[in-house]
């Protein structure tokens, strides 16, 4: 999902900074006063944010023939909510953007809305919904992070039709072009990435039962344990 | 549990593994040349702009661009690494803790 350096006009570059930024001070905020008030926190907070280390660095193979890699954002906006996903998210794309010429310090606003801001919001929203309807917490986590992350791409998707609109078809044949590039290629990794998502869950709710339980979200879920 | 978590283990591999068999490298885009076989969908979206909008020329340069692809992979390996770490620190802590707190003879404290 990454927009290459220099791909997207300036005007769209500069706008969408524009919206991420104050996504970005909001959670830094939330990250800061959430460590604050529980600083036994702080390990499984450094757990989420390795899981997007870890999982936004590998490009897996997929079935339209070309590579892709999962985000890792959903597991901690389950555990601590969507905004503390952002700050790690973005960290993540910097380290990418200066380091890896992946990704880009001109399309880092862009590429923070789709992969700290949407993914990290739409997975929240997902398992909030679900738990509500009474599904198993390894149902609601694996929807979770499996539509955020082909939320993210399908967000990509938007902004680089939005940019470059089809000069016959306009948005509407330009995003199903980029859909088809992203989206598509993302099915099995979204997939993949909602099975890891549990693995790790259930993981915690056997080794950090007592912190699970105090964190807002996940109390959602009535533990039916995996 | 532990069936279910080799299960799930089995799953992720396969999806990993299988579209290496199975699919194909993607088809030409009009007027350029086939993509190499898993490439990055990142670098096809690059292509789609150039057949999209022709004209356009980006307007930035990355800053720094890893020297070769074996420097990016050592990045990339570095970022992987240093996730897998944490989350490798957090795995053996927290079972060491739980077997401590029981003080049972190990039982198999494998769940990940």
């Amino acid at each position: 999902m990454h927009i290459m350096e220099g791909f997207l006009p300036p005007a769209h570059a500069l706008g969408w900074a524009a919206v991420s930024i104050p996504f970005l001070a909001w959670g830094l905020r939330s990250m800061a006063r959430g460590l604050q008030a529980h600083p036994e926190r702080r390990m499984l907070l450094g757990v989420a944010s390795a899981f997007a280390f870890l999982l936004s660095a590998l490009k897996l193979p997929s079935v339209t023939g070309s590579c892709s890699h999962p985000t890792g954002v959903g597991l901690g906006a389950l555990l601590f909510g969507p905004a503390a996903m952002v700050p790690v998210g973005f960290v993540v794309l910097l380290f990418q953007a200066l380091l890896l010429a992946h990704g880009g310090v001109t399309t880092l606003g862009a590429n923070v809305f789709s992969m700290a801001v949407v993914g990290p919001f739409v997975s929240y929203g997902v398992f909030r919904a679900l738990a509500a309807l009474g599904l198993s917490r390894s149902v609601a986590v694996f929807m979770a992070a499996c539509l955020g992350d082909l939320a993210t791409y399908l967000t990509t998707s938007a902004q680089l039709a939005w940019a470059f609109p089809d000069p016959v078809g306009g948005f509407s044949a330009s995003f199903s072009k980029f859909a088809g590039i992203f989206a598509l290629t993302q099915l099995p990794i979204a997939v993949s990435e909602g099975l890891l998502t549990v693995l790790v869950v259930n993981a915690m709710a056997r080794f950090n039962a007592h912190e699970l339980r105090l964190l807002p979200v996940m109390a959602l879920a009535k533990g039916k344990a995996a | 549990m532990k069936v279910r978590t080799g299960l799930t283990w089995a799953a992720i591999i396969l999806l990993t593994v299988l579209p290496l068999w199975f699919a194909a490298a993607p088809p030409a885009e009009p007027g350029s040349a086939a993509p190499a076989a898993f490439s990055g969908a990142d670098a096809h979206a690059q292509q789609a702009i150039g057949t999209i909008a022709p004209n356009y020329k980006p307007w930035f340069a990355p800053l720094f661009e890893p020297p070769s692809g074996e420097i990016a992979s050592l990045l990339f390996a570095l970022q992987a690494a240093l996730g897998a770490g944490v989350i490798g620190f957090w795995l053996g802590m927290s079972v060491a803790r739980e077997r401590e707190r029981k003080h049972a003879p190990e039982r198999d404290a494998n769940a990940d």
